[in-house]
C-alpha cells in the first residue's frame, strides 16, 4: 500500500475556518501538487483542535510540530522548507506568552499539556469526515461490545458505575436516567441528543460534532440498545451548519457500513438516527420544549412530571442527553465505568469540557479532569489575562443560568457542589473570563436582556418578571437607579426562581444574584454615588481627565476618532466635551484609568 | 459497500492504522532523506520515493520517513540517515534506487548495517 511520509492536520473547526483555514488548505494542496509532493504528504482536515485563538492551526506528523496563525502566503515557504527540506519554519511556531520562547511541539504547549481528553479524545487527530479513521481509533468497538456481550441491564450498570452526570447543565446522573427509561413500559422509545447549545459564549457541543461526530452516533446507538429504542433524533440548531453537515455525513457513512439502520453489525439490532434542526431559541434546549419542537409544535416547556423517561417525545418514554454526555459513553463502555469513575473527585467523576472565552489569552476549548481548580484553567491553560495593565475580576460559569466567581474563590475545584457553593453552577461549560474593565451591573444586565428576550412567554413570572428586572438594571446603568431598586431586584429574583415553569426562569435571576453577592458595592456606586467604577456605563461617566492619574502619555489624544482631545508633551490631556461623542475609545486605551 | 460484521472493524482498523500511526509517535526506525538543493539535484527525490514504496510494501507502522536539508557533503549526495531506536544513526552516501531499497530491506527492517555504503556513524 502506498504510504504518506507526512501528515499535515489542518484544523477545520468553525473558528479556524473563519480565520482562513479553507483558503490555507487549498493553497497548501495546490503547492504540494506543484512541488510534486501530493502523494507523499496527506493533508487532513480535522475538527476543532481547541486552540481557537491561534487559528488557523496546523499540526505536522511525525514530528508533532504545531503551527499557528497561518495564511495562504505562508504556504510556499512551509512546503519548500518544512515539507521538502525538513526544516520547520520557526517564525510560524506558537510563542508561549509566559516562556517567551518558541514552542514547536504540541505536547510542550501548556495549553494542551494540562488537559485530559476523553470527550475530545479524537479532536485534531482524525479526519472528521472519515468513518475509517474513527474506526482505526477503536471507534464502534464499544457498540460491538454492547450489542454482542452485554445485556441492556449491564449497559445501564456500567454507565451507573461511571457516575457520569449530564453535561448539559443539570448534572443529572446519566445511568439513573437510562434506568428509569429502560424500566418504563412501552413498545416505542426514543433516544435524543441535545445539541441546541444556547448559552452565549459556549461552543463545546458544536466542536464535538464537528470534530468527532461518530462518537455521538455510537453513544446514542449504545443507549438505544440499553433502553430498547429503534429511533433517535439529534436536535441541533441550524446556526451550526458545519456540525449539521458533518453529523449527517457520519450518519450516512454509518448507515452504509451497517452501523446504523437494520441489523446493525449483523446482530439483529435496529436503530435509525435523524437530525432535527432547531431555529435557535434558547428555551428549545429545555428538554420538554425540545421534544415539542421535534413534534412540530412551538417550542415551549410543560410542567414535569411526567418526566420524559415516562412520557417524552410523542408521549413515549425518552432519554435526552447532551452532546458531551454522549461523547463519553463509548469509552465508558469499552474501558469500564470503574475506569471513568477513577478520574476526577469523590463528588464529580470524569472530565469536563469548557469553552474558554472573554478576557483570556488562549481562547479555546479545554477538557480537564474534574477537580481541576478554576484558577488552573484560567492561568495554566488559558494563559491568564491578556492586557498587562488589567487584573482578573470574575469568571462567569453557566451563562445566563449561572453565576460569577470572583478572585477569592478561584481555587474552587471544578465539582458540581463546590461550584454551587461558590455561587455559580457547573453549567454546560461556558467560561467567560472578565478583567477589571468589566462592569458587573452591566454584565448582569446583558444576561437579563438575554433571558428576557429568550423567555417563551408561557408563564407569567418569567415573562413579566424578567422584563421588570431588565428595566431596573437598565435604569441603574443609566444613572437613574435608587437604593430601593437593589431590594426590588432581590425580591423579584426570589419570586421568579420560585414560580417559573422551567429552568429558564428558575435560573434566570442567577447572574443578578451572584453579582449582588460579590459586587454589591458596585451596584451601590451606581445608585448612590452615580459612578461606574469599571468605567463602562456611559451615562455615569464625566469624560474628564483626572490630572493626578494622567501620565501625560498622549495615548488618548492619538486614539480619539473625533479630535476631541487636546494634549501637549509633558501636559495632561484635556477632553473637549462639546466635541466628545462618548465612544469610550480614550477610556479603553488609557492604561492608568485616568479618565473618569 | 457491504454491511460490516464485527470482525470487519478490526480489518479496517489495521488497514487505516498503517497510515494514521504516523500521528502517534513511538517510531522504532527513522529514515531521513537529505533534500537540500544539492540533494534534490542529484536525485534525492527518487531515493525518497523508493524508500516510501518499499515501506508501502510492508505492514510496519513504526518506521517514519522524513526529510532534512543539506547534510553538508554535497559531493556525496544523495544521502540518507537511518536511525534505529537505541542505536547510533548511520549516514549512507551516493545512493541510487537499488542501494536505497537494500538499505531499507536490510537495515531498517532487519537491523543489519550496510557497511559498504555507510559514510559515517552518529550525528553531527
Ligand atoms: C432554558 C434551558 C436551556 C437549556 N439548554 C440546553 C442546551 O442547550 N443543551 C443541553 O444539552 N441542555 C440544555 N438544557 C438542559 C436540558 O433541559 C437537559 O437537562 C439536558 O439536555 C439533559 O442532558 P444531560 O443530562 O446529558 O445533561 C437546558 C435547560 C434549560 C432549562
Amino acid at each position: 500500500m502506498k504510504r504518506f511520509r507526512m501528515h499535515m492536520l489542518i484544523c477545520g473547526g468553525t473558528g479556524c475556518q473563519a480565520a482562513g483555514s479553507v483558503e490555507f488548505k487549498e493553497a497548501l494542496e495546490a503547492e504540494l501538487k506543484k512541488q510534486d509532493a501530493s502523494d507523499e504528504v496527506a493533508v487532513v482536515e480535522t475538527g476543532c483542535n481547541g486552540f481557537c485563538a491561534m487559528g488557523p492551526v496546523l499540526v505536522t506528523y511525525p514530528e508533532g510540530i504545531f503551527y499557528v496563525g497561518l495564511t495562504d502566503k505562508d504556504v510556499p515557504e512551509l512546503v519548500e522548507e518544512h515539507v521538502l527540506k525538513g526544516r520547520p519554519v520557526e517564525r510560524l511556531f506558537y510563542k508561549e506568552p509566559s516562556a517567551k520562547e518558541l514552542i514547536p511541539e504540541m505536547n510542550d504547549i501548556p495549553f494542551f499539556a494540562h488537559q485530559e481528553l476523553i470527550a475530545l479524545r479524537n479532536r485534531g487527530v482524525l479526519d472528521a469526515e472519515s468513518i475509517d479513521e474513527y474506526i482505526a481509533r477503536d471507534g464502534y468497538q464499544a457498540l460491538a461490545q454492547a450489542l454482542t456481550q452485554m445485556t441492556p441491564e449491564e449497559i445501564v450498570d456500567e454507565v451507573k458505575k461511571s457516575d457520569l452526570r449530564g453535561r448539559g447543565g443539570g448534572g443529572f446522573p446519566t445511568g439513573l436516567k437510562w434506568e428509569f427509561c429502560q424500566k418504563a413500559p412501552g413498545e416505542q422509545k426514543f433516544v435524543l441528543c441535545n445539541a441546541d447549545e444556547g448559552d452565549p459564549g459556549a461552543f463545546m457541543d458544536r466542536s464535538i460534532l464537528e470534530a468527532d461526530p461518530h462518537s455521538v452516533v455510537e453513544g446514542m446507538t449504545i443507549a438505544a440498545k440499553a433502553i430498547g429504542s429503534s429511533v433517535g433524533y439529534v436536535y441541533c440548531r441550524a446556526e451550526y451548519p458545519l456540525a449539521v453537515y458533518r453529523l449527517q455525513l457520519a450518519i450516512d457513512q454509518a448507515k452504509e457500513y451497517g452501523l446504523l439502520g437494520t441489523n446493525i453489525l449483523d446482530t439483529g439490532f435496529d436503530f435509525d438516527l435523524h437530525i432535527y434542526q432547531g431555529a435557535g431559541a434558547f428555551v428549545c434546549g429545555e428538554e420538554t420544549a425540545l421534544m415539542r419542537s421535534i413534534e412540530g409544535k412551538r417550542g415551549m416547556p410543560r410542567p414535569r412530571p411526567p418526566f420524559p423517561a415516562q412520557a417524552g417525545l410523542w408521549n413515549k418514554p425518552t432519554i435526552l442527553n447532551n452532546v458531551e454526555t454522549w461523547a463519553n459513553i463509548p469509552q465508558i463502555i469499552s474501558k469500564g465505568g470503574d475506569w471513568y469513575a477513577s478520574i476526577g473527585t469523590e463528588d464529580s467523576k470524569g472530565t469536563k469540557v469548557f469553552a474558554l472565552t472573554g478576557h483570556i489569552h488562549n481562547i479555546g476549548l479545554v477538557e480537564v479532569p474534574m477537580g481541576t481548580t478554576i484558577r488552573s484553567i484560567i492561568y495554566d491553560i488559558g494563559g491568564g489575562i491578556p492586557k498587562k495593565h488589567r487584573k482578573f475580576k470574575a469568571v462567569q460559569l453557566g451563562g445566563p443560568s449561572g453565576g460569577c466567581i470572583p478572585e477569592e474563590y478561584l481555587d474552587t475545584p471544578c465539582e458540581y457542589d463546590a461550584i454551587v457553593k461558590a455561587g455559580a453552577i457547573m453549567g454546560s461549560g461556558g467560561m467567560i473570563v472578565m478583567d477589571d474593565s468589566t462592569c458587573m451591573v452591566d454584565m448582569a444586565r446583558f444576561f437579563m436582556d438575554f433571558v428576557q428576550d429568550e423567555s417563551c412567554g408561557k408563564c407569567t413570572p418569567c415573562r413579566e418578571g424578567t422584563r421588570r428586572m431588565l428595566q431596573i438594571l437598565e435604569k441603574i446603568c443609566d444613572g437613574k437607579g435608587e437604593v430601593s431598586d437593589i431590594e426590588t431586584l432581590e425580591e423579584l429574583s426570589a419570586t421568579i426562581q420560585e414560580a417559573s415553569l422551567c429552568g429558564l426562569g428558575q435560573t434566570g435571576p442567577n447572574p443578578v444574584l451572584s453579582t449582588l453577592r460579590y459586587f454589591k458595592e458596585e451596584y451601590e456606586a451606581h445608585v448612590i454615588d452615580k459612578k461606574c467604577p469599571a468605567r463602562t456605563c456611559v451615562a455615569l461617566l464625566d469624560f474628564v481627565v483626572n490630572e493626578e492619574a494622567c501620565t501625560k502619555c498622549g495615548v488618548c489624544f492619538r486614539a480619539c476618532p473625533v479630535d476631541a482631545i487636546s494634549w501637549k508633551k509633558k501636559e495632561p490631556a484635556f477632553i473637549h466635551l462639546d466635541k466628545c461623542i462618548q465612544c469610550k475609545t480614550c477610556i479603553d486605551k488609557c492604561k492608568f484609568d485616568a479618565i473618569d | 459497500m457491504a454491511k460490516l460484521k464485527i470482525s470487519d472493524l478490526a480489518k479496517i482498523k489495521d488497514r487505516v492504522h498503517q497510515d494514521t500511526s504516523l500521528r502517534e509517535g513511538g517510531a522504532q526506525v527513522k529514515i531521513t532523506v537529505h533534500m537540500g538543493t544539492c540533494g534534490i539535484a542529484s536525485g534525492a527525490r527518487t531515493i525518497l520515493n523508493t524508500v516510501m514504496d518499499a515501506l508501502g510494501e510492508t505492514e510496519r507502522t513504526d518506521i517514519i520517513v522524513t526529510t532534512s536539508g543539506c547534510a553538508g557533503l554535497c559531493s556525496h549526495e544523495p544521502m540518507l540517515t537511518l536511525e534505529r531506536l537505541g542505536e547510533e544513526p548511520i549516514k549512507y552516501a551516493k545512493l541510487d534506487e537499488a542501494k536505497a531499497r537494500q538499505i531499507f530491506m536490510r537495515h531498517a527492517l532487519e537491523g543489519e548495517v550496510q557497511t559498504d555504503w555507510a559514510l559515517a556513524k552518529g550525528t553531527e
